[in-house]
Formats: structure tokens, sequence, C-alpha cells
């Protein structure tokens, strides 16, 4: 296989070096060893920061956030609610802090404004009584997941490919180039070569991994985050606790539910990780000071991400007070003449990091054609088209849809339509899409059910339609059921137990599926 | 609140296996019983009677008997509900209970000795006792390779023909499928209930039989989802056998389930006739002790009947069913606030593998009691003399991976009552 650039992880930056690269005539292929945003980029609030949050230890960051924040908004509005965002200091917090807040805002150009505690509680009845201290910020909410699959299939549309399930297991070199990506397809194991003039390394927490196979060094350190998921939306706006960053201090809505985070824990690998009963109960403790019925919230799921972090070599007090600047790195400097990484960072600034990478490449590549993702809007997909929920309203499909277009999904409300239409977009690859695949791209298995029952109606209509065959049934619905149980099992308390027992009695008192 | 007091025996708080079965035995001993539970809780059911299905579990050993299973159980975990249950006690039990149900037109087919192999939704094996009798030809088919015909319909979710005969693959090569219109309605998506409700009149089964008639060929037996009546699912099956010429049977699906359904029918319309006042939609609110007896409050929200019992069993089942309740911190049973036996903290509770074959430690916990099923303190002492936990409530068992769900509720509630019944003789 040949391209111009292979670009390595489907998170928000490859996906977007992707779609950057493919806008500029460029040919690229984009691969990942899981799917779209396996990493951090699936592994966060959905938070598009107003830059409030790095006001007092980055203000080159935080107004980096607005600035990107501000583009992000004009090309992607379909993957963004423009909720505002409260800081609140509630009874407690260092009243200091609190009325410093503004005057740093005002020195990094990120807006604020002062808002009465009363009217404050008016607008968002969630937040503590004993708030004294309100500022109002740009913040919004952004669904990463659709963000990142509208940009693989604007990419795709120019020309670039994606290919899921594909791993790198080492580079061909010559002459301090790399000639090819010796890549695996982890679905068939069959083993090939990617050719390609310039590599990309946008692997989040692997990107140390691959560099090194290529003789090259990037020292990041991993810090794993987790976040719960609120059944309901508690409050419009993104509500953030204006006080020194910590656990359970930020409470972001997406569509139907909001986010609780997060927690900070240095980890040694970026494999595996998964929430912690622990973690979560740290979240809720912390958060209840800001948002006292999160005490009595029922919460369907938890999920944990790893940051990476570049290290800088500077020496940093904590994790969270490490830049969350991006680096681009040049490994001509460790003698490797075709391969960059762009690493760090964080989901707001994604863009730009992209564009970064980009014209790197493309001055290598000779390449003068500009970027132009941050004037060019990316079209509405039908990759992405599920990945939000209330997909139905919109179509007005309630009032009018075909009999047999019936809800497969009851909880997150997706029809079959839906899932055929997310089926039609795998039609040029050679595996078919798998349960999982179908969850990532849609609100399947989000819901209180957790995939029990939406996720037994999805793999009976694959068998039908012919998609899947033999056991690839039960093996998909297992994968799948797995990887929703990593972020049940930290939850499961009250009503969101009695529902894991239901799926337990079915998948395992009647299928017998622990025994298959 | 009223302040009526009725007295009676036996107050049985649940309405699922469990407390149906508890309910009908004490009925039938000349208990009077007042019994309390929501309704329709028992339609989650599948309709196929465990008794003992997989036992070492960590080793996912199906039994071919529950019987000799069971005494390896009790061998092999001492502090199993079945430690306390004699096999003869347990065979008789299942006797009076499916014979019940047979008189009031709901009959069963067990494996005698063995237990039998019946088809899942999702076309695995599932080792149970006993099933429905419009099962057993399927049960038959499965043992012998029958050249068999499933069926499936168009709007029918959960349940795919298709995907059911993927999953046996090559273990069952006459094995073919059809899918097919479902006769005489036009509704999306279809739901097991409403066509077994359909099926309930002849017009149906004759449509349904000229549906599927065209795709027979060789085949020697039918396999349908389990949709063939709810009130008359023997003249249902009888019917379709005859109109069709060969064997019929039913596949059971996910819940809400027709199986599940007919039990619910048969136990809410019959048990009165046994004597027992049931009290549905209604539940335990209070219950505190008075001059020796027990007075138990039972409401809907508010209090409505106040009844003075000698005795009561509860029967309120695991965390779906209400007898317990998982707070954030510890696991907690609802009525009396009995101890439960529990792993540690929530981070002990379940397994990081979902599919952990031996299964998680907190399906395990529940209530400890003695012999004749009294909850006991930590130190083994009786806690309440007149209170007796029966089914899926009790501690040390694991009834959906061990499969033995029906075989606990009916086993436990039999010597529950049987021990009832010799306290209030002697005293």
């Amino acid at each position: 296989m040949q391209t111009q650039v292979l670009i390595i992880g489907a998170g928000a930056t490859g996906t977007g070096v992707a779609r950057d690269l493919a806008l500029r005539g460029v040919d690229c292929i984009l691969i990942d060893q899981r799917d779209v945003n396996a990493g951090a980029s699936g592994g966060n609030h959905g938070l598009l920061h107003s830059g409030g949050r790095y006001v007092f230890t980055d203000p080159h960051a935080a107004a980096e956030c607005k600035a990107e924040g501000d583009i992000l908004k004009r090309i992607a509005p379909q993957c963004i609610e423009e909720t505002g965002g409260y800081f609140v200091a509630v009874e407690g917090d260092d009243p200091a802090y609190a009325s410093d807040f503004p005057g740093y805002c005002a020195k990094a150009g990120v807006p604020c404004r002062e808002v009465d505690a009363h009217e404050a509680r008016r607008n968002e009845p969630a937040i503590a009584e004993s708030t004294f201290a309100v500022y109002e910020v740009e913040d919004a909410s952004v669904d990463p997941f659709k963000l990142s699959l509208e940009n693989v299939a604007d990419a795709g549309r120019h020309g670039g490919r994606y290919l899921r399930y594909t791993r790198v297991l080492g580079f061909d070199m010559e002459r301090g180039r790399i000639v090819a990506a010796r890549v695996e397809d982890m679905r068939s194991g069959r083993e090939y070569r990617i050719v390609a003039d310039e590599y990309v390394v946008a692997a989040g927490a692997w990107s140390g991994g691959i560099t090194a196979m290529a003789g090259c060094h990037v020292d990041i350190v991993y810090a794993k985050g987790t976040l719960l998921v609120t059944q309901t939306r508690m409050a419009h706006r993104v509500i953030n606790r204006l006080r020194t960053p910590g656990d359970g201090d930020i409470l972001v809505p997406g569509g139907t539910v909001s986010v609780l985070g997060t927690t900070s824990l240095r980890v040694e690998s970026p494999d595996d990780v998964r929430p912690t009963v622990a973690e979560v109960d740290v979240n809720i403790n912390e958060g209840m000071g800001m948002v006292p019925s999160l005490a009595d919230a029922r919460f369907i799921r938890a999920y944990a991400g790893v940051r990476p972090l570049v290290r800088s070599g500077k020496p940093s007090g904590s994790d969270r007070a490490a830049s969350r600047g991006f680096v681009l790195l040049d490994h001509e400097e460790d003698g490797v003449h075709n391969l960059v990484t762009i690493a760090g960072g964080k989901l707001t600034t994604y863009r730009l990091m992209a564009e970064r990478a980009a014209d790197l490449v493309c001055e290598r590549l000779g390449v003068s054609a500009p970027c132009l993702t941050a004037v060019r809007p990316i079209s509405p997909s039908d990759e992405a088209e599920w990945a939000e929920p209330g997909v139905l309203q919109k179509q007005n499909w309630w009032r009018n849809h075909d009999r047999d277009d019936y809800l497969l999904c009851e909880c997150e409300i997706v029809p079959k339509s839906g899932v055929d239409s997310i089926i039609a977009t795998f039609k040029d690859e050679a595996e078919p899409p798998r349960l999982l695949a179908i969850g990532l791209r849609s609100r399947v298995g989000k819901g209180s059910c957790q995939g029990a029952f939406c996720g037994a109606r999805i793999t009976a209509h694959m068998h039908d339609r012919r998609i899947i065959e033999g056991r690839e049934g039960l093996d998909g619905l297992r994968e799948f059921l797995g990887a929703r149980w990593k972020g049940q099992r930290p939850i499961l308390w009250g009503a969101q137990f009695n529902q894991a027992e239901l799926k337990e009695a079915l998948y395992f008192g009647l299928v017998g599926m622990e025994l298959e | 609140m009223s302040d009526r007091t009725y007295d009676c025996d036996l107050v049985v708080a649940g309405t699922g296996m469990a407390g149906m079965a508890a309910a009908l035995f004490a009925a039938r001993r000349g208990l009077s019983v007042v019994q309390a539970g929501s309704t329709g809780e028992i339609v989650f059911a599948s309709g196929l009677f465990d008794v003992l299905g997989v036992h070492p579990m960590a080793e996912g050993r199906r039994l071919a008997s529950p019987w000799e299973g069971m005494a390896r159980l009790a061998a092999d975990e001492p502090k199993h509900p079945y430690g306390v249950i004699a096999p003869s006690r347990m065979k008789d039990a299942l006797a009076e209970f499916t014979g019940w149900l047979e008189a009031h037109g709901l009959p069963y087919r067990n494996g005698g000795d063995s237990n039998v192999r019946v088809l899942s939704p999702m076309g695995t094996v599932k080792t149970s006792w006993a099933v429905p009798s419009t099962m057993w030809a399927g049960v038959e088919a499965l043992a012998e390779k029958k050249p068999c015909l499933l069926v499936d319909f168009e709007g029918l979710r959960e349940y795919s023909a298709r995907q059911i005969a993927d999953t046996v693959g090559g273990a069952w090569p006459g094995l073919r499928t059809v899918r097919v219109e479902f006769p005489g309605t036009p509704m999306r998506p279809l739901l097991t209930g409403i066509m077994g409700q359909a099926l309930e009149l002849r017009v149906t089964r004759e449509q349904l039989a000229e549906v599927i008639r065209p795709h027979l060929g060789d085949c020697a037996c039918v396999g349908l989802p389990a949709i063939l009546g709810i009130f008359h699912p023997g003249t249902v099956l009888a019917e379709m056998e005859a109109m069709l010429g060969v064997p019929v049977f039913e596949i059971p699906t996910l819940p809400a389930s027709v199986p599940g359904l007919r039990l619910k029918n048969v136990f809410e319309g019959h048990i009165g006739t046994e004597g027992v006042d049931l009290m549905l939609q209604r539940k335990v609110l209070d219950v505190h002790r008075q001059d020796g007896a027990l007075h138990v409050s039972i409401g809907q929200g508010s209090v409505e009947r106040v009844v003075r019992a000698r005795g009561m069993i509860l029967a309120t089942g695991r965390f779906l069913g209400h007898g317990l309740f998982a707070e954030r911190d510890r696991i907690r049973e609802t009525v009396l606030d009995l101890p439960v036996h529990q792993p540690a903290g929530r981070s002990q509770w379940h397994s990081l593998d979902l599919f952990d074959p031996a299964g998680h430690p907190v399906s395990r916990a529940g209530v400890v009691t003695d012999s004749s099923f009294r909850p006991v303190d930590e130190e083994g002492r009786v806690l309440h003399e007149d209170v007796r936990c029966v089914g899926t409530l009790l501690a040390h068992q694991d009834w959906m991976r061990q499969k033995c769900g029906v075989g606990l509720a009916v086993g436990s509630s039999a010597v529950a009552v049987d021990a009832f019944v010799a306290q209030f003789s002697a005293g």
C-alpha cells in the first residue's frame, strides 16, 4: 500500500491531520490499532475550553483555547453546543482565588463576566446554595466522537483513507529514512507494508512506543483521568469549580447527560486503563460541594482516559500543572528525516496541532497549498450522523417513518435505519463492522440498559442481514458487553445495580454466555 | 391508617417464583396466608425450570443430572442453600408445584433423573431440568438432531432464527430457517405477548399454519419463538401440530416472555382458589412485634391493612425484585434490615471481567439462614424465630450461573413451609 503520508493514531489530532492534509490535496492513510478516539480523545469531558481553567497557570494555553474555540464553533457547529460556562466558588473555597479570576482572564484575553450568585442559581439551580462568587465564560460542550468521525469522513471525501484495527509492528529504515511501516490488520492477522514519503505519529499516550520503533525518543508521562456520566442532564452550562484544579471540579453537559470529572492519577502504561470505585467516589464526594444533587444522582457509567503529557524537562509540581500546550517533534534531531510526532495538547486545540504538523509535512513534501481547516466548515456526514442523541427529532422520524423501521435501541432512540446507515458506511471495508464499531458511531449501548437489549437486537439484525455469521454474533456481543462493563462496574449501586442484574439474568441465567 | 387488624398464620412477602411456591405450599397445608407483592415480576422468568445445571461453577461444567449435582454441591459448598434441602424433598416439592401448574392448564415436562438441553434464543444450549410442554419437542429435536425448520417473524426484534442456526452451526446440520409475516397484525415492532394473545384465536393459528406450510419441505419438526398462546398453550400447540403434521415446539425468548406471562396468569388467577389472600401491587411497609405476634403493615405507599401473623416468609428476591438494595457502600435487606452477607466494599462486589467463570462475589451476597431458613446473625444465632427467607434472597448461591433458580425457589419454600407447619402445630 502506498501513500504520501501515513498518520498513526485516529484520535482528534490524527483525524485532524488527515483532514488537513486531504484538504491540501495530499494523499494520506490514517491507521489506528483500535478505532476512532480510543485514547484520550474519547476519554475526556467533551469540553470546548473557554480558556478559563488555564488563566492562572498557562495564559498562553488559555489564549489558544479562546482562539481555537472560536474557530471550531464556526467550522464544526454540528459537534458543538454553545452552552456557556460558570466558574463557581462555594463555601470553603479561597475567596482570594475567586476574586483574582477576572483579572487573570482579562490578561489572557479570555472573556469573563461576573454574575450575581442569586441570578446564577436561578439559571442553574443545581449549583450549591453556599455559592459566593460566579463568573460566566464561553465554555461549550463538544462531542469528541462526532468531531473525529466528521474529520475522518471529510478526509475521505478528499481522498484520505482510514484503516481501523491496524497496528504498527515496526518500520523499515534506510539511511535515516523510514521506507515503510510494517503493519498488521488485527482482525485478519494479515501483515503488510505501507510505503509513505512522510510519517506522522499522533498516537497520544502510545506515541512513545511508536517512535521508539524508529529509534526515536519521546518522553511522555501518563495521567489517568476518570469521569462519570449521569443519567440526566444536571445543568445547562458547564459548571467549573473556581479553585485550584482538583478532583470532581467540573460538570459538563453532553446532550441529554452530564459528565463529572476528573481525577488525575499517574500510571505506568496507557494500556487497559479502567475507572475504579475509589476514583468514582472521589469525584462524587468532591463534586457534591459544587453540585449537591450529585450525592443522589443516578450514574449510567464511568470511563477513564490517559492524558499524554509530554515531559518538557522543567520540573513541575503535579500533572495537572504540567503544560497542556502541545509539542511538535521533528525527529530529524534523532536522525530520522521523515518522521514527525505531534503530542500533548488538548481537545480544544486539536485543529491547531494538526495544522502545525501538516505545515511541517507539506514543507518537506514541497506542497505549498495552505491550511484550510480554520476556514472551511466540515459538512455533516453519514459516518458521524448517529453519534449524537436526538437524531430522530431532527429527521421528523416519529411522524414519518416506514412501518418496518422500528427502534432497535429504545434507551437512546436508534431505529433500524440508523443502524443500517452506519453499517453502510463500512461498505468499502474488507471486514464488516462489529457491534462495538456500531456502538462507537451511535448512542447504542449508552443508555440505562447499557447494551442489554439493543445489543441483542442489533446482533439479531446483523445475522438477519448476513453481515455476520457463525458465532460472530456471540463474539461481537461478548466484546461489546465486556467493553460496557468496564464503565458499569464502578457505578453499580441503586437503580443501575438492578439494571445490571437484569442483564446478567439474561446473558448468564438464560443464554449462559459465561459457558461459551 | 386502618385500625382493623386481620389475623393469619403466614404473611408471604413477594410474588416471584419463590413467593408463589411458598404461598401455594402453605395454603395447601392448611395455613391461612396473606401474600403481598407487585404484579408481573414473574414475567422476567424464562419459563425454564432449572434445578442445578452447572457445578463446579468455576469450571463451567454442565451437569447431566441435577440430583447427583446436588449431592456434590452440598459437599463442595456446604453453605449453599442446597445444603439443607434434601434431594427427595426437592423432587416432591417440584412435583407438587408443577402438578398444580398442570392442573391449571400449564403442563411441564422434565428430564426425570437427568437435565435436559434446550436451545436459547441466541443459539447457545442451556441446561435445565423441566420445560413447558410446549418446548418439549425442541428438547427431543435437539437431542436427535432432527431435520427442523426454525421460523421467525418480520418485526420481532430480539429473536432471529438465522442467528440461532448460525450459532448452532455444524452441530445441527438439518436446521433450516425461514422468516415470515405474522398473520393478522401490522404492528411493528412485534411483541411476543401480543403474538401469544393473537394465537389464542383459531383464525390466527390457521393463518400461521398456512404461512409456514409451504416452507416445511422434509422438516420433521418446527421451532417457533415462545408465542403459542397465553391461556391455552396446550390447545394452541396441539392444533398447530395437527395442521402442520409435524411436532412443533417453542424456543424461549428474552424477557418479558410469554412463558413468564403464563406463569403470572396461572398464579394470579388461581392462587386465590387455594385460599391465599393475594394483595397485588402492595408491599410490606413495616413489621413490628406485639404480644408475641408479627404485625405486618401492607399497602401501596400508605398502610392499607395490618396483618397479625404467626410467621412471615420473605421471598422478596434480589436487586431487581427489591429484596436487596445496593447503597453506594453497602447492601441492605429491604424489609427487616436483616444482616446481609456481602463482600467488604463496592470495589469487591464485581469481578473485573464480566464473564468471569467464577462469577461476581456480590452474586453470592444475601441473607444467611439456619437449616430451616430462619435468618441468623454473624455468630449463627437465629434472629427471628418466626421469619424465614427463601429463594434468591439467600446468600451463598449464584442462581444465574449455577442454573438453579427455580429449584432454589421451590425447594427452599417447601422446607420453610414444612418448618412453619411443624412449628405452629407444636405450639
